[in-house]
């Protein structure tokens, strides 16, 4: 293949910041023809930022986009579209009461000779798109219908027949069975025979060596590498992922638990549904126990399950000794029980609403006098807690939504430290929040755990922090605990990187 | 918890004054300025006399009460159609009860009707998670088609002149007793929606269903309460129909809750919940009321009131909505 004008997309000292805070710092990007060119780095990296400038929803602060050697200005995403760029979306963005066909051609269906819709044309068409990556389906199933995998293939085909060039998939294997990850690889090779460049976003390592040509890893913004997958190791990818320097919070200290007396929390075989299969655990006063596993192990939805978002199926709850039936979120509050829930703006916030309500709204039964809230208290108390963590907003009546992900998480944390719950779930506490906010969370868990004597169970993609603030950590897999061991027996997080990829 | 590391490194915080923004006070604009211009325009017609205003207080006073609880149904993220047939259905029963069995039964007659109603449609929507707009719709139709079955579509009478008195056409001292029952619902609703939890928790639960049931507020059942006050709302408008017209009709209130729902979001009260004021409502009532009285003054025909009425709805709530998803 000719170099030069085989590249089907190039990103140049490309540089883009939200809110002062500069999330990519002059990185250079480019993908061949033909070619898997996978996308590393912890989250917060940067990835997902620089994908979304590639489909023309952010605009880049400065550098420069070509496609197909020619420079592009990309302001919404039906820009990318046209531009042939395609994204794979990780929830799929199909419309489950529409089948198949109906919704590749979706604006764009076959007419017949009085401008009606011609859905026979369309569904011809459907099958042959499918055939073309060697696959047969019934184009008249909804999608509702189809297997996960499919809906996946729907997504590509779709894209396929808008003349998609360049496909971007963010972590496509994740809600994949491994014959179906099997055969989206399979297709992916047809793809490339075809010229279709792919950008591959993963955490699952093993899967980028199988798949990817080349590699860029991403690291606070910045490329840290791009090398072809044949030139590098898997000790050295996670070396560049998660960097030689360490920031001093980052950093690990010793501390004595007693597990002597009765666990605060105790899961006994606790199942719910398909995605928690029986686990048990049990979790000290003084205690932060992390749980670490790949995208769709379960994780949250043990935190779920325990908070009573998710109904167990069978198992014990043991809070205090005593067993516990808890159904609802007010069932686990009364139980001392508080989740910071891993979306934000969908469970943990009411975006539209002042800072101080958000905060109450936990606590509403603290601050009712004669059943009146007694609402000068309430701002007092707000305060407080405003001032404690540090929330940057001038005043304790705007609203949320005009704060950054920083101080909104801890709007979340500082509406549960008022119901002064003994047991803190945490999912993904640091998402999408800076680094200063990220320190102060991971000093306030501390702080709650070791000063306060709370017991913390910590769910986190973010290695370097949950290896941080654990006393242990608890590797889950397909809805099972694994095991667990002792946070001082992993040396560093290169070695938990190789724990969970189960190597 | 008692955080103390950053007491003395304390950033300003404001915790005494509450935003200004202008868009959710468009009604109280829009009001003012439909005065004003009928004030001068109606110079002299007998617009601006004491009597007319009080009358214009009067004939709202039905919409009004319902558009209160309204707003607790529509902030929570519901909405109520069944609320003019359901006035209908309790200005009979309640009338069908006052003659035979005496005022005390025909009250607790037609607050038995708001309640079973509401807590059906409250049972339908939360428990069989039917959606609400169905549930009511539905159930606007039952109301209706009861009221005219048990009544032969005939007016039930009412002779009692204390009910009439109470929730008509009566004065307490210099106030009439329909301005005294708008009063009393503003207040008590304005109250509860900023003054209680439960206010508070119907906010949370149109604001973002979710989020409020992780904080432990039981949604369903805030929803259920909203739906039930509706019906007990309702069922008060409709004695106050009958005490008004001094019989009881499957007419009174027919086609109320298209008024109502306007004076609720004329209120700036959100149609997709969270936000939502009962003071809003009240003068959105009494903007309806208003410009249904000076148009009739003007001597325009019903046909041209209606065009009006809907050209000047439509804009403040087009005022109103501006923004507001920022």
């Amino acid at each position: 293949m000719d170099e030069a004008n085989s590249v089907a997309v190039g990103m140049r000292r490309i540089t883009k910041a939200f809110n002062g805070v500069r999330v990519l710092d002059d990185v250079d990007f480019d993908l061949k023809q033909g070619e898997v060119h996978a996308l590393v780095g912890g989250n917060g990296a940067g990835k997902s930022t620089l994908m979304k400038i590639l489909e023309g929803v952010h605009s880049p602060d400065a550098g420069e986009i070509t496609i197909q050697g020619r420079p592009v200005r990309l302001s919404s995403s039906l820009d990318g579209r046209e531009h042939g760029i395609a994204m794979i979306f990780q929830e799929f963005s199909l419309i489950p009461t529409l089948n198949v066909s109906q919704n590749i051609f979706l604006t764009r269906e076959a007419r017949n000779a009085f401008r009606l819709l011609n859905d026979r044309e369309c569904e011809r068409a459907t099958r042959e798109l499918f055939r073309g990556i060697g696959v047969e389906i019934d184009a008249r199933l909804p999608v509702s219908a189809l297997s996960a995998g499919y809906k996946q293939l729907t997504e590509i085909v779709k894209a396929l027949s808008q003349n998609a060039r360049v496909l971007i998939m963010d972590e496509p294997t994740a809600s994949l069975t491994k014959s179906e990850t099997d055969s989206l690889f399979h297709i992916i090779a047809q793809l490339k025979e075809r010229g279709i460049g792919i950008i591959y976003i993963s955490h699952r390592m093993e899967e980028i060596f199988r798949v990817a040509d080349r590699v860029t890893i991403l690291r606070d913004g910045k490329v840290v590498a791009t090398e072809a997958i044949t030139d590098l190791t898997l000790e050295r990818m996670i070396e560049h992922i998660v960097g030689r320097k360490m920031e001093r919070s980052f950093q690990w200290l010793p501390r004595a638990v007693d597990r002597s007396g009765a666990p605060l929390l105790e899961l006994s075989s606790v199942v719910s549904g398909e995605r928690v299969r029986g686990i048990s655990l049990k979790l000290y006063k003084g205690e932060v126990i992390g749980l670490v596993g790949l995208m769709g192990s379960g994780r949250s939805e043990l935190l779920q399950s325990i908070f009573g978002i998710r109904q167990l199926t069978s198992g014990e709850v043991r809070v205090r000794g005593n067993p516990v039936e808890i159904r609802s979120p007010a069932d686990a509050m009364k139980a001392r029980i508080a989740m910071i829930p891993e979306d934000r703006r969908v469970q943990g916030l009411i975006m539209d609403h002042m800072l101080k309500d958000n905060i109450l709204l936990p606590l509403l039964k603290q601050f009712t006098r004669n059943g009146f809230i007694d609402d000068r208290a309430a701002r007092r108390k707000v305060g407080e807690y405003v001032r404690s963590l540090d929330i940057r907003a001038e005043s304790i009546f705007k609203i949320v939504r005009q704060l950054s992900g920083g101080n909104q998480q801890k709007v979340v944390i500082a509406k549960w430290l008022g119901a002064e719950p003994d047991i803190f779930l945490m999912d993904e506490p640091t998402a999408g929040v800076d680094i200063g906010a990220k320190t102060e969370i991971m000093t306030l868990i501390r702080h709650l755990a070791g000063d306060l004597g709370k017991a913390v169970l910590l769910v986190s993609s973010e290695l370097p922090e949950l290896l941080a603030v654990s006393d242990r950590i608890a590797f889950i897999r397909g809805g099972r605990l694994e095991r667990e061991v002792e946070r001082r027996t992993i040396e560093s997080e290169a070695a938990l990187h190789h724990l969970i990829q189960g190597n | 918890m008692r955080q103390t590391r950053s007491s003395d490194r304390a950033p300003s915080v404001r915790i005494s004054r509450a935003h200004f923004d202008w868009r959710q006070y468009v009604v109280y604009g829009g009001f003012i300025l439909v005065f004003l211009v009928f004030s001068v325009s109606l110079y002299g017609s007998g617009f601006l006399t004491l009597n007319n205003l009080l009358n214009i207080v009067r004939q709202t006073s039905t919409i009004t009460v319902m558009a209160v609880a309204m707003t607790f149904v529509i902030a929570a993220g519901e909405i109520d159609l069944s609320v003019g047939s359901l006035a209908g259905l309790a200005s009979v029963t309640t009338a069908m009860t006052v003659d035979r069995f005496g005022i005390v039964p025909g009250i607790i007659a037609g607050i038995l009707t708001g309640l079973i109603v509401g807590c059906v449609n409250g049972v339908l929507v939360t428990k069989v998670l039917i959606p609400s707009f169905l549930v009511t719709l539905g159930m606007l139709g039952i109301g209706n088609g009861i009221a005219m079955w048990i009544t032969d579509t005939a007016p039930v009478p009412i002779a009692s002149n204390v009910f009439n008195n109470v929730f008509g056409s009566g004065n307490v001292g210099p106030l009439p007793s329909l301005v005294i029952w708008t009063v009393v619902a503003l207040v008590v609703g304005h109250v509860a929606l900023r003054k209680t939890p439960y206010g508070r928790q119907v906010l949370a639960t149109g604001g973002n269903e979710i989020a409020s049931s992780f904080s432990g507020v039981k949604t369903k059942r805030i929803k259920f309460l909203a739906l039930m006050v509706s019906g007990l709302a309702a069922a008060l408008g409709g004695m106050l129909y009958a005490g008004r017209l001094h019989s009881g009709r499957f007419q009174w209130g027919q086609g109320d809750e298209l008024s109502v729902i306007a004076a609720v979001i004329l209120g700036g009260t959100s149609l997709s919940g969270g936000i939502g004021s009962v003071i809003g409502a009240v003068i959105g009532s009494l903007l309806i009321g208003l410009i249904n009285n000076g148009l009739l003054l003007m001597g325009l025909a019903y046909s041209q009131q209606l065009i009006i009425r809907g050209a000047i709805i439509i804009l403040a709530v087009a005022l109103g909505r501006r923004g507001r998803s920022m």
